[in-house]
């Protein structure tokens, strides 16, 4: 139990560090990095909840593939003068208001909401046995999920045949 | 040392919601808006994979997995916007394009 609390602090310190220097870093390519540290906490946090099917899906997917995408992309397009002018909009102060008020409210929420699901006060329940993740993953989502399944695939093919056309240089 | 509970893991996806929502706010790159509409997505991948966990049900992870899907959607065709922006305007930074405004 110790041990997961250590585990615990350290990938929280991963994702929130990595995600505060992903937003405030002038170079793209620091960003990207960062947000590598930061999507690698999240699949540790994944692993500690025994959730191993979206640990390894964190980090093939969004690590390996969307992670890619993003260094590719920045490299493609020149972000050289971009890194050299001004970082934040106008509409920093705003933004920052607006996102205080959410986290505002969230802190509220989560100070004041804990009477309202008891279960959230209970401590994490450990490793259940019987059969895997993956195998419970799957027999839910082949089975009582298969229209939406069906559905999330025709909206990537959706995606990939957009971004092919807006990335071509003449349609 | 406490124990973690669910509590732990929505304070955590809710500051890492708001580092996001600050990203989408204030930054004028569009790479970087960009990964910061990532980072609220795992903000809300983490509180459903928490409360899949507390719960024991398994339909929050599934869900879950649907949230990566839109991700990676959503990132393929903005990067693909992108592009093109960069072709016929040669800027990535968001308020440099206001053709719609007046």
């Amino acid at each position: 139990m110790l041990t997961d609390t250590i585990l615990f602090y350290i990938f929280a310190v991963m994702v929130l560090a990595g995600g505060i220097l992903t937003i405030t870093r002038r170079n793209a390519v620091h960003s990207a990095i960062s947000l590598i540290v930061s999507l690698l906490g999240v699949a540790g946090l994944y692993l500690l909840q025994q959730a191993e099917f979206l640990f390894a899906v964190q980090i093939v997917l969004y690590i390996g593939g969307i992670m890619v995408l993003f260094l590719f992309v920045i490299m493609l397009v020149n972000l050289d003068q971009a890194a050299k002018q001004r970082q934040f909009n106008k509409q920093w102060l705003i933004g920052l208001a607006a996102a205080g008020l959410v986290g505002a409210q969230l802190g509220w929420f989560i100070l004041k909401g804990t009477d309202a699901f008891a279960i959230a006060t209970t401590a994490m329940p450990g490793a259940s046995g019987g059969e895997g993740n993956t195998e419970r993953i799957a027999e839910v989502l082949f089975s009582q999920y298969l229209l939406p399944f069906e559905i999330a695939s025709i909206l990537l093919l959706v995606a990939v045949v957009g971004s092919v056309i807006m990335a071509k240089k003449r349609v | 040392m406490h124990p973690i509970t669910t509590v732990h893991y929505l304070a955590l996806s809710a500051a890492l919601l708001i580092i996001g929502t600050v990203g989408v706010l204030t930054r004028r790159n569009i790479v970087i808006i960009l990964m910061s509409i990532e980072l609220i997505l795992n903000a809300v991948n983490i509180n459903l994979v928490a409360f899949s966990h507390a719960l024991k049900n398994i339909d929050g992870q599934i869900f879950a997995i649907f949230v990566i899907t839109d991700a990676v959607a959503e990132a393929a065709v903005g990067l693909g916007i992108l592009i093109a922006l960069f072709r016929n305007k040669e800027t990535v930074l968001a308020d440099e394009v206001d053709l719609l405004k007046w």
